[in-house]
Parts: structure tokens; sequence; C-alpha cells
């Protein structure tokens, strides 16, 4: 047994291998966080006072709360007066007008990632109307999409072109004063998507956005809000990966989702921050605060992710199911390597009669990581016959890693049905020596029983990211074998 | 084709093997016989490359190469397979996806190009055919939720897929009710021909009843104590392996039809 330890050590050494720095010049805030700061991004972004108020209030909140410790991480102290709020995009005039005009170094960094050429233009902060023509790929999706009544732009966009929108419904899911990093991230935030499908309307593509911390546009406090109106479809993918830093860069992400009657939302991520290198130096703080309001009665929402980077992961998508017969639903992969920590989980929040939840979590640790499971089903009082089915698996890649379950039920309906099931398996040295036995090499054999235990999560994303996922996984576990 | 010299092998610190030999020509079925920790999964483990089986001594030549040398996956490439005696499973991995790795990844040892969907699933269906085995093992993954028979019958189908020229069969008959056992030596030998060679693990007599072996061994403490035809191994079913202490054994913990005796 003693090659076991070895083999497998060198089995999930891996390099992240999007992890480059992109050297732009940026129109960066000075580190700190004070009124005077959260004025200035407001100011820059033209925003409405109610929309400054709004975040001030936030930062009074904030001023008075501690940073949650409840986790099962182990984070060092964050000191959130040497982060920078703002880092801005050009302005229209500033901006490139073509590729052509774009730095080569950051269309270097798409080509390593494999960003699509459409993307590109895009990403790389193009002014693309000055650009691309009408049969460009971008502007017939916005004019497709501009038909069928959908409301698909940066969060800023939305402030200025729907401020009746956004002020209807922004924190009205996700409250200022929600947690810590909620708070922080209502009083700094800078930008994000926002999506809106009109009644009845089913979007007609798949809505995608791709993250990055250095590109300027989307920051790292980002903020999206998507509204399904009554019996409305919409599937949203947002996927990202970072480039490589040294210091740790603090993260932390509101997401809202308001579903009403039959409108049904799926909500797609792929995550894939810089997960800081094999000795835990460096890597992405990722605090995000992910929720949806099931509103309406039959409405369903669904999220779906892969989670691979970032030195420490605090996500928890949940849903609070109020409509009667509404339906909620997390499928989750979280994978953590070298000495990547993360506590992800769900909250179902059933308030509706006949409410139905389902809870799929797959976790794999590999390395020093430390993968911890933390879900919530409430049932309360008004909660007829309200089900859950939690299904929770771990698995275990080599001897120093740890995987923890911390599953949380409160039951105060005697009609609701509650069921658990957990376990956790190391990855069967006896399933890796049968494929070995039968010519499969080592690294190919310990992805194929990855992705076997993942399958079912992988199932429920759109074609193109089950595929994307896919391969991350194997990135991430590549020096795992051999 | 396999030729084994005195070998010597541990697990967890304990002398398991203590200086095997045993000589197999292509074309042969040996069958190797014998009381509880004897050492017979042991020897498939060793031969198969299992990580925890340390060799402290002795040689294993396998078709003109020094087979200790090699990794498990090259091993199996070579041509060494082993059906094991507790198929694991692989929940998610399709059992046809996964063959199909396997053979692919065993063509590309040898330089030939990989069998595309089609030809492959034709190869499939060739050999289900030929094993008298339905097709619904393909579409499971792999062992998840099989039958004992399942399993047994599921590396019989992966052996004539394969096509490997030294075949191990670790303990195929444990667990098996005769109908299961019957199907499973029939599948044994369709599957005997003059390139290939055997080895039959086995406890009991009875699988011999229905794969014909040429050669019997009985392995006893770790090292083969006696060789014969296939009427040893009746003898052994009617005596037990207790007279094997005339030729000077020790007495071993000795499971007779199910019973545990300790001596």
């Amino acid at each position: 047994m003693s090659g076991e330890t070895s083999t497998i050590d060198s089995l999930i050494e891996q390099k992240y291998q999007h992890g480059f720095v992109t050297d732009i010049e940026s129109d960066t805030l000075p580190p700190g966080l004070s009124e005077d700061v959260i004025r200035a991004i407001s100011a820059r972004k033209k925003e409405p006072e109610w929309l400054l108020e709004w975040r001030l209030k936030a930062y009074t909140h904030w001023l008075g709360m501690q940073q949650p410790d409840w986790a099962h991480l182990n984070i060092d102290a964050i000191d959130f007066q040497a982060v920078s709020y703002f880092s801005a995009p050009k302005s229209d005039k500033d901006r490139p007008q073509s590729l052509d005009d774009v730095d080569p170094k950051l269309l270097e960094t798409y080509d390593k990632l494999g960003v699509p050429l459409h993307e590109r233009a895009r990403l790389a902060g193009v002014a693309v109307d000055a650009v691309f023509d009408s049969v460009s790929v971008g502007t017939t999706f916005k004019a497709e999409l501009k038909k069928a009544g959908v409301i698909f732009c940066s969060f800023s966009e939305a402030v200025q072109d729907h401020p009746e929108l956004v002020q209807k419904y922004l924190g009205s899911v996700v409250p200022q004063r929600d947690n810590f990093f909620a708070a922080l991230n209502s009083a700094v935030f800078t930008d994000g998507s926002f999506v809106f499908i009109p009644k009845g309307v089913r979007c007609p593509m798949e809505l995608s956005t791709y993250f990055r911390i250095n590109a300027a546009e989307t920051g790292q406090f980002e903020r999206t809000l998507i509204i399904a109106e009554e019996g409305s479809h919409v599937s949203y993918l947002e996927g990202c990966t970072a480039p490589m830093r040294d210091e740790n860069q603090l993260h932390a992400a509101v997401v809202e989702l308001v579903a009403f009657d039959d409108a049904n939302i799926k909500y797609s991520t792929v995550q894939n921050w810089y997960p800081g290198d094999e000795n835990g130096l460096g890597g992405i703080y990722n605090f995000v605060t992910k929720r949806g309001d099931c509103r309406g009665a039959r409405s369903r929402i669904s999220w779906t992710q892969v989670e691979t980077g970032s030195a420490i992961t605090w996500k928890y998508p949940s849903c609070i199911l109020r409509g009667d017969e509404s339906v909620g639903e997390f499928y989750s992969v979280a994978l953590t390597n070298n000495y990547q920590q993360a506590d992800t989980g769900t909250k179902m929040i059933h308030i509706g009669r006949n409410t139905r939840s389902k809870i799929i979590s797959k976790g794999i640790s590999a390395g020093h990581g430390q993968n911890a499971y933390r879900g919530l089903v409430r049932m309360t009082p008004r909660a007829e016959n309200a089900r859950n089915y939690t299904q929770c698996d771990s698995m275990l890649i080599g001897k120093k890693c740890g995987a923890h379950t911390f599953p949380y039920i409160e039951v105060r309906n005697p009609s609701a049905k509650v069921e658990h099931e957990a376990t956790t398996s190391r990855i069967g040295e006896d399933q890796l020596f049968y494929c070995l036995q039968r010519g499969i090499s080592e690294e190919d054999a310990v992805s194929m029983i990855v992705d076997g235990f993942c399958k079912q999560v992988f199932k429920e994303l759109p074609m193109e990211f089950a595929v994307e996922a896919k391969a991350l996984l194997e990135v991430s576990l590549e020096g795992a074998v051999g | 084709m396999l030729k084994i010299t005195n070998l010597h092998a541990k697990v967890a610190g304990k002398e398991i093997l203590k200086g095997l030999s045993l000589d197999l020509q292509a074309g042969e079925v040996h069958a190797i016989m014998g009381p509880n920790g004897a050492g017979k999964s042991t020897l498939g483990n060793v031969l198969a490359g299992r990580e925890g089986y340390e060799v402290t001594q002795g040689e294993v030549i396998f078709n003109g190469k020094n087979l200790l040398e090699l990794e498990p996956e090259e091993r199996a490439c070579e041509g060494v397979f082993l059906a094991f005696q507790y198929p694991v499973e692989i929940p998610g991995v399709n059992n046809t996806y996964f063959l199909r790795a396997a053979l692919n990844a065993q063509r590309k040892y040898r330089g030939e190009d990989p069998l595309d969907s089609v030809s492959f699933l034709r190869l499939v269906r060739e050999k289900l055919k030929v094993l008298h085995i339905g097709d619904e093992l393909l579409h499971r993954a792999v062992n998840e939720g099989f039958s004992g028979g399942e399993k047994k019958r599921n590396e019989i189908f992966q052996m004539a897929v394969l096509e490997p020229s030294l075949a191990i069969l670790d303990e195929t008959d444990s667990g098996l009710d005769i109908d299961a056992l019957k199907t499973v030596a029939e599948g044994v030998n369709r599957l005997r021909s003059k390139d290939r060679g055997m080895i039959v693990v086995t406890h009991y007599q009875r699988l011999l009843d229905y794969i014909v072996p040429d050669k019997v061994h009985v392995l006893a403490d770790g090292k083969l104590v006696a060789t014969g035809g296939a009427d040893l191994a009746l003898k052994l079913e009617e005596q037990g392996y207790a007279w094997l202490d005339d030729g000077g054994i020790k007495p071993l913990n000795i499971e007779l039809a199910g019973q545990t005796l300790n001596p």
C-alpha cells in the first residue's frame, strides 16, 4: 500500500490552465471602503439618487455586522480596507472600436481560455454596436431577444433604462441586511446581469455570460437579477474563469431570482475562479449569496452548479417555495483539490402547499481539499404535503482531504415528507485497479470514475455546458493522476 | 507463454507466496486449487500488478517479457486479463463505454487505430451472440446493481471482447448457483483457444466438471504442493485438503462445503 500515497499525490497535482495575469491598465479607485467610495461608485455609474441611498443603507448595516464564522472554512482575516472596490469600464469613446484595437495580450488570454470568437469582442469591451453590423451574431441575438420582449443587459444598463423594474425587485429576494457579504455587495456592487422575461414568453435562447475578475466590466462584486413573469421560461448560464493572481482576491456576488405563477427559471453555473497554487497560495475568496423566490403557484427554480475553482467557496443557492405547488431544485458538483476549501449547499424553505424540492449534491475532495455540504430543509407550518428529497454523496481521492456533511432539517408540518440520503466513499482503489486491469490509464480511470459519480448533476446542464464541465473536472484533476 | 519461478510475495508485510513456480503453455488450462488462505487470490493479484502486493523474490516471464517490471495497465495491454472474484461497481459509467475505452487503450498500446462506435458495437454484438448473453448488460453502468451471476458473466464478456493471451479466473464460480455456473463455464470453454493460456483458480472441484483443465495444481501455504491431471481435482473433492498433510504440509484452515474447520 506504500505506493498509493505517492501515486495519488502526483495524480492530484494539477496546474491551473487558465492561470495568467493580463496586464491592462484599468481605471481603479484606491483601496478602502467608506461612504465616499460608495458615492464615487454611484456617481461614476450615474446612478439615480434612490440607488445611492440604497447602497448607503446597506453600508450602514454592514458596518454593524460581523463576518460569519460558522462555516467549515479556515479563512485568514480579510482586510476590507485593503480591497479596491471599483475598477471602471472605459467610456464608449475611449473603448476600442474593433478587435484590432484591443490589447493583444487580452486576445491571447481569450485564446488560452478557448473563448469563442464572437464572444471575444464583447468580453474585450469593444463597443459592439459600432463594430458589428446587423449580421453579427451578438446583434442578431439581441434583435431576437428584443422581438420576444426579453430584456437581457448589464445591471448598469438596466439601472439607466429600466429603473422602475430594478427598483421594484432589487433586494426583494436577498435584502440588504441579509448577511455580511450580501450587505457588502449591496453597498459596493459594480455590475452584473439583468434579465426580464415578460408574461408567457419562452426565452428563445440560453442566456449566457462570462465573468472574469480582471475584466473590469464585472468586477468582484456582481449583482444579478432575473425576473420571470407568469408562465415564462428562461435558462441562464453563468461561467467564469479567472487569471492567476498571487494575493487573495475577495469576491462577493449576489444573485436574485423571482419566478411568478407557472414561471420556470433554470440557472446553471460553471465556476472556475483561480483556486490558488498547489501550496494554497493565492486564489479567490468566493462568498456568494444566491437565492430564488418561487413567488407564484407552480413556479419552478432549478440551480445547477459545478464548482471547481476558488480557494474558498461559501455559497448556498437557495429556493423560497412560497407559491403553492412550486418546485425547487439544487444540483451541485463541488471539487476541492490542493488546499481549496468549500462550504456549499442549499436552503429549501417550504412555505406553500404541495411544494417539492430536490437536492443532489456531489462533493469531491482531493489533495488537502476540504469539502462541506451544508443544507437546510425547512417545512413551515403552512407547507401541507411538502416533500423534499436530498441525496448527498462525497468522494475522497487520497488520504489528506476531508468531506463533511451538515444537514439541517426543520419540519413544522406533520404532513411533510423529508428524505435524506448520504454516502461517503474513497475513490475506490478497487475501482481504480479494475480499470487499470482492463488497460485504462490511471488518469483516464480517475476522470471516468469521477464523471460517473457526477452524472446525475451533469445531465441537468445544458449540452455545451455539460461538455465544458466535464472537461473542467478533468483539467482540475489532471495532475491528480500520473 | 508464462513462466513463474520461485515467486515470493508479501501483502501488508505478511509473506503469502513462498516460492511458487508454474509453467503454462499457450493453449493450456491450468486449475489452481487450495484451501482458504493458501494464496490463490494473491497469485492473480500479483500477476495483474495490484498495488499493495509486494514481490520480494522470484521472476515472472510472460511472452518473453519480465512481467513484474510492467505497470498494471501495461500488463493488461500485453494481454493479461484477470476475471475478478468480486467485480467492482462503477456507478454512472456505462458498461459499453467502459469496455470500449479499455479495448481502445489496448489497441493504442499495440499501435492500432481505435475502433469507432459502429465497429465496436458490431464486435460486441458478435461476442454476446457467441456467449449467449443478452444485450441488457450493455445499457447499464459497470456492474451496478448486477446480480452475482451477471457480474461474472460480464467478466467473461469483457474477456471475450478484449481477447487476452492469458486469462486468470479468480474463483469465478464463487457465489453462483449451478445454472449460472454452467453459463459461465460454457463461456469460458468457448474462449479456449490454442493461442490462449488460462489459469482457473477455484476452491471447489465442481467448476472443473464444466471446465476440464489440462493440469491441476494444489496451492498450500504459498507453494504448489501437488500437480496432476484432472483426476487430482476429484481426489481433492473426495478427501479434502487434509491428505496433503502427509506430504509434510502444515495444517491450514480448511473450508469444505462452506464449513470452516480449525485443525
